[in-house]
């Protein structure tokens, strides 16, 4: 029995392993500025946690198979290097590996997080509510009006509470349900929440940033490949949590202008 | 130091009532088999809320036999709807992490042996330890009794995140009664475990045994210890969380809740709250709360294999080291669940490195077990083969927690199934195999009668390829983007995932229906199994030296006296056999065995 499990043990690791060598499952292809670094230490990590693992469970059960069974007519021997040696090679390999992995994702982080805004980017702000993403852009000067709770009403499709007659910020606001992005251009995205926790992520555009109800935080990213992408909510909402989603459009830079001409007509 | 054991011996006279013998009992036993039995039934809740999770995420059309009846509005035609698939989540994982994994590795099993081991007659305070299990029993209670109130339990998950869960009704079924019950229940869930660890703590510093000091105790001692000192903190801080939620919901507090906030079309009458400070509570507890839930376990499986290895090992001083590294390390590492949050990005590279860091004294543990294994005289039994899986299981789990400790990785993983992998296999597998492992080893002490081992094995066979059927499966779900805590998957880019869930379910209900063959050996072998020697494994803690199943006051009218370290194996004993009991007054005698301390 112990030579099954072994033996069980070593088929399980392999074949755990084939989906991951042979990319079977893989997430959206990446079309980001900031992705190829995240996905780099992806497969970075993914290496050095596969060793641990497949090294891990060849040793559990190569050990099972090699002591299981023995009786007393066989000497209980001691490991060399003995706990000592365990200490040390588990900060030699963890502690290499923390250091290095940690340096290089801090390093990935810092280029998500806190690399300056390019100027020239262009402000989207994206609302999240049960159960729908909305966007607005500030329009030809730039700014975006002031949101008014009390006015916010989904029948009349004022969905950020805008006051176009008393706000002159407002009323060359463009709202629509859905994102649309000039390619190879910075986007700045400030992300409001209208009632709760929500989340805002674009596998494809390895973005994922929740939003936090009363703080309106914004990220940045460029998208270096014309298309269309999903963008669901992660942090769960409500009932509707698995169908909030909308669509990103990734367009030219002549392509988007005149999206936002036609998306301005229909204010 | 005042003795406790003097007042534990003169006020605790054998029970005459039925009630104080089995119901409202001080017998830190009775106690422990109340607490294993309480875990025995939310476990097989929880997991048949996973069944019914997991038959929608396969066919989410599919009509349910049954479930109409048990709900007519969670699921009308026997279809479940959305919201009623969140609850029913919301009550596996709640059942599970609660009631299942800190009260049978920790409640159940420390209840049971922690006095035994270090040679006490009981706890020093045996009505509050009484108290410690109805109370717990009472939450269990309320958490139930949220199915039938109102529009069903909360939805808002085991975490619970403000505002949804703070601000009512007004944000979805279950949002209002039920979460409210969902945050007392947890509130009084923390009563209870404070209750226990009010009594763990001294038992384990002043109610030991002649001559055991504390580098003599068991490591499961060790494990029980450590873990009843992070609950006093851990869950100090959950209770009051749980409190200030149901103020914002019942007095119209605004702790977790801004101004604002438009919620189905109403803006919400409060202001000035933080729903990030929620995460901040919640986690707080919640990442020392995974290791409540494991370290027992490894202080299990480590009592355990050294019984079946027939040797110490590899070092005493380093596994007690490491759990104390692992509890120390995981108050600092609870922003790991926050990196994508909304919290500033610095402080997630500070979570991230003490996670990082923490990967360290987990790593020792597993190659302290492995490096044990070495020339060891193995023994193949089902409490060994739970161990091993044990192992196997820890270590397929850590190293999925590389990829999320690191912020950038996390952008991608965070809520997805990668997470839920990880986590089912470190908490529902591991600690569950740990779980196992200990039944099988003590049920003879418990019950006086042998587990049939030819049904154990089986058991743990058809359980250690269906776990990884079911679990590991969800890793590549969450590298492909595959959020999680979906009741369906209508995301163009997960479309082609859909089979590998279909996989899923079928083997969770395998291995759910496999869990049926334990519950049988588990009463049949109550009444019927093949009666038990004082000491069927040849181990040498102290719960072994008495009767199976112990007397009332554990040893018999006899104070045992400590004369070793809890591992004698691999010795030459007087008898003839290769191991020396702890308080057995004859002298280690080393074989060609080298013990290590």
């Amino acid at each position: 029995m112990a030579k099954l499990l072994a033996v069980t043990i070593v088929i399980i690791a392999a074949l755990s392993a084939v989906p991951i060598l042979r990319h079977t499952w893989e997430p959206p292809p990446d079309i980001s500025r900031e992705g190829p670094a995240i996905d780099h230490q992806i497969d970075e990590t993914m290496k050095e946690a596969g060793i641990c693992f497949l090294a891990g469970q060849v040793v559990l059960a190569l050990m099972i198979w090699a002591y299981a069974g023995r009786g007393r007519e066989h000497k209980i021997g001691k490991l060399p290097g003995g706990a000592l040696g365990m200490v040390i090679l588990a900060f030699l390999i963890v502690g290499t590996e923390v250091i290095i992995l940690g340096a290089v994702s801090s390093k990935v982080w810092a280029q998500v997080y806190f690399a300056p805004l390019k100027p020239g980017a262009v402000a989207v702000q994206v609302q999240a509510q049960q159960f729908a993403f909305y966007f607005r852009y500030p329009g030809p000067d730039g700014v975006f009006g002031p949101i008014h709770p009390d006015l916010i009403n989904d029948a009349t499709e004022n969905f950020f509470g805008l006051d176009t007659d008393r706000d002159p910020a407002s009323r060359d606001d463009i709202v629509t349900a859905e994102m649309a992005i000039p390619v190879n251009r910075e986007i700045q995205l400030m992300m409001h929440a209208r009632d709760l926790s929500h989340s805002f992520y674009v596998p494809a555009l390895r973005i994922q940033q929740d939003f936090v109800p009363g703080l309106d935080l914004s990220i940045h990213f460029t998208a270096n490949k014309i298309g269309r992408y999903e963008i669901v909510c992660t942090q769960l909402c409500g009932l509707g949590h698995y169908n909030m989603k909308a669509y990103l459009d990734v367009m030219s830079e002549s392509d988007y202008n005149d999206w936002l001409k036609k998306e301005a007509a229909l204010q | 130091m005042h003795d406790l054991r003097a007042h534990a011996t003169q006020h605790h006279g054998p029970p005459q009532s039925f009630i104080r013998k089995y119901i409202f009992s001080t017998d830190h036993k009775v106690i422990g088999k109340q607490y294993y039995g309480l875990g025995l039934v939310a476990v097989f809740v929880g997991m048949g809320l996973s069944w019914i999770m997991r038959l929608h995420l396969g066919w989410t059309d599919l009509r349910i036999p049954g479930l109409a009846w048990l709900s007519p509005n969670g699921a009308p035609g026997g279809v479940l709807t959305p919201e009623y698939y969140l609850q029913l989540m919301t009550m596996h994982a709640t059942f599970m992490v609660f009631f299942v994994l800190t009260v049978a590795p920790f409640a159940a099993f420390g209840n049971f042996f922690l006095p035994i081991q270090v040679g006490a007659e009981d706890m020093p305070f045996p009505h509050i330890n009484m108290m410690s299990f109805w109370v717990t029993f009472v939450a269990f209670c309320i958490l139930v009794s949220s199915f039938f109130f109102s529009d069903g339990p909360a939805l808002s998950g085991w975490t619970a995140y403000a505002p949804l869960s703070a601000v009512g009704a007004v944000a979805g079924p279950g949002q209002g009664v039920g979460q409210v019950l969902w945050a007392l229940s947890i509130a009084v869930f923390c009563v209870g475990q404070l209750l226990g660890s009010l009594n763990f703590i001294p038992t384990t510093l002043d109610m030991r045994a002649k001559g055991l000091s504390l580098s003599r105790m068991p490591l499961t001692v060790w494990a029980w210890f450590i873990t009843s000192c992070m609950g006093l903190t851990a869950f100090a801080v959950l209770m009051p969380a749980c409190i200030l939620l149901i103020m914002d919901h019942v007095v119209g507090t605004s702790f977790f809740i801004p101004s604002n906030l438009v919620v189905s079309g109403q803006i919400q009458p409060h202001s000035g709250g933080s729903t990030l400070l929620w995460q901040h509570l919640f986690w707080f507890f919640g990442h020392p709360e995974v290791y409540i839930a494991i370290v027992p376990a490894m202080g299990i499986v480590s009592h355990v294999l050294v019984t079946f290895m027939r040797r110490p090992l590899l070092s005493y001083k380093v596994v007690i080291g490491s759990m104390l590294s692992l509890a120390f390390l995981s108050y600092m590492v609870y922003g790991h669940h926050m990196f994508v949050s909304g919290m500033n990005p610095i402080s997630s590279l500070v979570f991230s490195f003490p996670t990082l860091i923490i990967t360290i004294p987990s790593t020792i543990l597993v190659l302290i077990w492995l490096g044990s294994l070495y020339r060891s005289r193995l023994r193949i039994t089902t409490a060994s083969l739970f161990a091993l899986g044990f192992i196997s299981m820890f270590i397929t789990g850590g190293v999925s927690g590389f990829f999320l400790a690191q912020p950038p990785i996390d952008i991608m993983v965070h809520a997805t199934y990668f997470v839920v992998g990880h986590f089912h296999f470190v908490m529902a597998v591991a600690a569950i195999f740990g779980i196992f492992s200990g039944t099988y080893f003590w049920f003879p002490k418990m019950f006086g009668r042998m587990m049939s081992e030819r049904l154990g094995k089986l058991h743990f066979w058809l359980t250690f390829v269906g776990v990884y059927c079911i679990f590991m499966p969800f890793h590549y779900l969450g590298l492909a983007g595959n959020v999680r805590r979906y009741q369906a998957f209508v995301d163009d880019y997960t479309m082609n995932l859909i089979p590998i869930h279909r996989f899923a379910t079928v083997a969770a209900l395998f291995t759910g229906a496999v869990q049926l063959i334990f519950l049988y050996n588990l009463v049949h072998s109550r009444f019927w199994g093949e009666k038990a020697p004082d000491n069927p494994w040849e181990s040498t803690s102290l719960e072994w030296s008495t009767t199976s199943p112990p007397p009332y006051d554990n040893f018999g009218g006899r104070h045992p006296i400590v004369y070793h370290d809890p591992y004698q194996y691999g010795v030459q004993s007087a008898t003839g056999s290769d191991y020396i009991m702890q308080d057995s007054p004859e002298e280690e005698q080393p074989e060609a065995a080298e013990t290590n301390r």
